[in-house]
C-alpha cells in the first residue's frame, strides 16, 4: 500500500467525521497556535523595544550620566532607593570637567525636564514636557525639524526665551496657524516659537510629541532644576565602540572628581539604550524559556487525546480491519494505515494552528503598534511537531490494530 | 501445474478453550479440481466454519497439509498468508463486509491496493469487475445506497477483481430474501460457467443444491462427498 493511498484514506475518514476529528486535534491546534503567535509577538516586541523604546527614549550611541538609573524593571528595594536619594546630583563643574578631559570625541547636552502647562491665545495645553537643554540635544535625540530652526549658540548662552515645540503642541495650540514667531506662555513668561519638531508617533500609546525644548538657562529652568545642577548629562559618540570607551572614561572621570576609593560603589549612574532594554530582555528570555514548556504540555495533551481517539477508532473499526486483512492487508499495511491516519489528523491540527497563529499575529499587528512578524522557523517547527506528535500517538493504537486476528475481527459486530 | 486447485491431507484444528481442548477438525482430506462448484454443508459445530477459515488462509491447521494452487500454505507466516489471500482467494461473506464509508468502486479496488496495483490500472480493473456483475451504473454509490442483492454483487466483484484461484463464499445468501438469493445463485452459476472455481459454505440445502458437488461435514470429519447432477446441469 502506497503512502499516497494511506493519506487519501485518512483524509476521507477525517472528512466523514469532521466534528469528532476537530475535537481530537484541538490540543495540537492550540499548542501550535501558541507557538506561532507567541514567537511572532515576542519577536515583534523585540523589534519594537529596540527600535522605538531604546532609540527614541535614550538615543542611538548615546548615554546619560544621572544620579540614579532611569529605567528600573521590577521593584527597587526601599534601602537601595534611599541610598540612591542620598547621592549628590550631577553639577555643572562635573559636566565641564568631563567635556574638557574626555579623549573620545562626543557631543554633550545638559538636561532637565518638568511637566508644565503651555498656553497661547487663550488656549491651553496641560502636562507638556518642558526640556531645558543645550543646543546639541537636537542632534543627540535625533529630532528632525518640520519647520523653523533650532536655537542658536547665542540664544543658548543667554538663556533666551525661545522654544522649539513638539508636533502635538503645534497641533493643539496653533491649529490652522503657523506657530513660528508666536509667543507661547510657560509659567507666565512668553517664549518665541522658533521651530517645530516633526511627528514622532506614540510609544505604548503615549505620545512622543508632547514636549517643548527651551535653552538650558531659559527662565523656566528654575522650575525644572536646582541652580548649578542638572538631571542628566547626555553624551553622544560616533558609534557603539566609541560609546563603550566613553562610558569607561566618564566613569573614571566621575570617580576621580568625587574622590571615590577603589572598591567603593559609584554614586552616579549611566543609562544606555541597552541598559534600558535589560528589563525587557529578561522578560523575553523568560517567555522563550517558558514557551517550550507551554507548547510541550499542550502537545503532550494533544497527543494523548489523539491516541485515545485512535484507540477508539481501532475498537470501532475492528470489523473493517478484519475485512482488510481478509482481502490481503499485511500487518504493516494496517500499521501504516493507522499511523498515517493519526499523523494526518495531527498535522491537520498543526496546519489549522499555524493559520490561527498567523491570524493572531496579524491581528496584533493591525490593532497594536507591535510589528509582529511570522518567524519561518516557527512554522516549520509547527509542522514538524504536528507530524511527530501524530506518528508517536498513533504507534500504540496501530500496533493493536495490526495484531488483530482476522477471524476474530470479522466476527465483531 | 496440476489440475487440482486444493489438496487437503489429514487436516486437523484444535482450539484451547480454557482448560478444554476443542477438536474442531479431526482429519479432513479433500481435493478440489479447477472449475469445480462445491458446496460445503453441515450443522453448526460440524467444523465447516473452521474448514472455511483454513481454506481461506485466515487460519493455519494444527496438523496436516494444505496445498493451494501449487503452494503449501499450512505452515506459512502471517504476512505470507495475507499475500496468498490477496492473490488466490476471493471472499464473499454472509454480511457482505463492505467498507461502509467507501463507494462501490473503492471497495472493489481494495484488494488491488493491497496487491500494489497502480491507481489507473486499479480503477480500470475495478470498473470492469463491477460491469461484470451488472453494477456498471452504481459505481459511485455507497453500500447504504444499495440493496442487499446489489451489495452482495459488489462483494462478488471485489472477490473477483484479482482473478483468484477460488471464490470462497460463506453463507452468501444468508442475509437475502429468496428472490435475491436466486439472483446471486445465478451470478455464481454464470461465473462457474466462465471457468471460475467456486466453493460455498452453507447450511441451506436448496442453496447447496446449486452446486455440482456437495461435501457434508459432521463432528469435524467428512460424512459424505457426492456429485449433484441437478446443480451441474443448472
Amino acid at each position: 500500500m502506497h503512502i499516497r493511498d494511506a493519506v487519501g484514506e485518512a483524509l476521507e475518514t477525517i472528512r466523514t467525521q469532521k466534528l469528532k476529528s476537530f475535537f481530537s486535534l484541538i490540543g495540537v491546534l492550540i499548542g501550535v497556535t501558541f507557538l506561532i503567535a507567541v514567537v511572532s509577538i515576542v519577536q515583534g516586541m523585540n523589534v519594537y523595544m529596540e527600535d522605538k523604546f531604546a532609540n527614541k527614549l535614550v538615543g542611538l550611541n548615546t548615554f546619560q550620566l544621572r544620579r540614579v538609573p532611569n529605567f528600573n524593571m521590577g521593584n527597587v528595594p526601599e534601602e537601595t532607593w534611599r541610598a540612591w536619594m542620598r547621592r549628590p546630583r550631577i553639577n555643572y563643574s562635573e559636566a565641564k570637567y568631563i567635556e574638557a578631559k574626555m579623549a573620545t570625541p562626543a557631543i554633550y547636552s545638559r538636561y532637565c525636564d518638568e511637566t508644565l502647562p503651555v498656553s497661547w491665545n487663550g488656549k491651553n495645553a496641560k502636562n507638556v514636557n518642558i526640556w531645558t537643554a543645550d543646543a546639541p540635544i537636537f542632534q543627540i535625540k535625533n529630532l528632525d525639524l518640520a519647520s523653523g530652526r533650532v536655537f542658536t549658540v547665542q540664544e543658548a548662552k543667554l538663556g533666551a526665551a525661545v522654544a522649539v515645540v513638539g508636533f502635538d503642541i503645534a497641533d493643539k495650540l496653533f491649529k490652522g496657524t503657523d506657530p513660528l514667531d508666536k509667543n507661547i506662555a510657560i509659567e507666565g513668561i512668553p517664549y518665541r516659537v522658533v521651530g517645530v519638531v516633526g511627528k514622532q508617533g506614540t510609544l505604548f500609546g503615549i505620545s512622543l510629541d508632547n514636549f517643548a525644548v527651551v535653552p538650558f538657562d531659559a527662565p523656566v529652568h528654575r522650575a525644572a532644576c536646582k541652580l548649578g545642577f542638572m538631571d542628566e548629562l547626555h553624551i553622544r559618540t560616533a558609534d557603539i565602540p566609541s560609546m563603550q570607551t566613553a562610558l569607561t572614561e566618564v566613569e573614571e572621570l566621575m570617580r576621580v572628581q568625587r574622590r571615590l576609593k577603589p572598591g567603593q560603589e559609584d554614586n552616579f549612574a549611566m543609562q544606555t539604550a541597552e541598559g534600558a532594554l535589560s528589563g525587557w530582555k529578561k522578560i523575553s528570555a523568560i517567555l522563550f524559556l517558558a514557551l517550550p514548556m507551554l507548547v510541550g504540555v499542550s502537545l503532550v495533551v494533544g497527543g494523548i487525546v489523539i491516541m485515545n481517539i485512535m484507540l477508539m477508532a481501532v475498537a470501532e473499526r475492528t470489523r473493517e480491519i478484519g475485512i482488510r486483512k481478509a482481502l490481503g492487508a499485511k500487518r504493516r499495511d494496517i500499521l501504516a494505515q493507522f499511523i498515517v491516519e493519526s499523523a494526518t489528523l495531527s498535522t491537520l491540527g498543526a496546519a489549522i494552528g499555524i493559520a490561527a497563529g498567523i491570524g493572531l499575529a496579524f491581528l496584533v499587528r493591525a490593532t497594536t503598534p507591535l510589528p509582529a512578524a511570522i518567524a519561518p522557523w516557527s512554522v516549520g517547527l509547527g509542522v514538524l511537531l504536528g507530524v511527530t506528535v501524530g506518528m508517536t500517538a498513533g504507534v500504540y493504537p496501530a500496533t493493536r490494530a495490526a495484531k488483530l486476528d482476522p477471524i476474530e475481527a470479522l466476527r465483531q459486530e | 501445474m496440476s489440475d487440482l486447485v486444493i489438496q487437503i491431507r489429514d487436516l486437523t484444528r484444535e482450539y484451547q478453550m480454557g482448560a478444554e481442548i476443542v477438536h474442531a477438525l479431526r482429519g479432513v482430506t479433500l481435493d478440489i479440481r479447477r472449475n469445480e462448484y462445491v458446496a460445503i454443508m453441515g450443522p453448526s459445530g460440524s467444523g465447516k466454519s473452521t474448514l472455511m477459515n483454513l481454506i481461506g488462509c485466515l487460519d493455519t491447521p494444527t496438523t496436516g497439509e494444505y496445498v493451494l494452487n501449487g503452494q503449501e500454505v499450512s505452515r506459512m507466516p502471517d504476512d505470507a498468508l495475507a499475500r496468498v489471500r490477496n492473490r488466490e482467494i476471493g471472499f464473499v461473506f454472509q454480511t457482505f463486509n463492505l467498507l461502509p464509508r467507501a463507494s462501490a468502486l473503492a471497495n472493489v479496488e481494495l484488494p488491488l491496493v493491497y496487491g500494489g496495483v497502480g491507481s489507473r490500472e486499479r480503477r480500470r480493473r475495478a470498473e470492469a469487475a463491477l460491469v461484470r456483475v451488472g453494477l456498471g451504473d452504481r459505481m459511485d454509490h455507497r453500500p447504504n445506497e444499495l440493496s442487499g442483492g446489489q451489495r452482495q454483487r459488489v462483494a462478488i466483484a471485489r472477490a473477483l477483481v484479482n482473478q483468484p484461484a477460488i471464490l470462497l463464499a460463506d453463507e452468501p445468501t444468508g442475509n437475502l430474501d429468496s428472490t435475491t438469493s436466486e439472483e446471486i445463485m445465478r451470478v455464481f452459476a454464470q461465473l462457474h460457467a466462465q471457468g471460475q472455481t467456486v466453493i460455498m459454505v452453507t447450511h441451506e440445502p436448496d442453496i447447496a443444491a446449486h452446486a455440482a458437488r456437495i461435501v457434508v461435514l459432521r463432528d469435524g470429519r467428512i460424512a459424505s462427498d457426492t456429485p449433484n447432477q441437478r446443480g451441474a446441469a443448472a
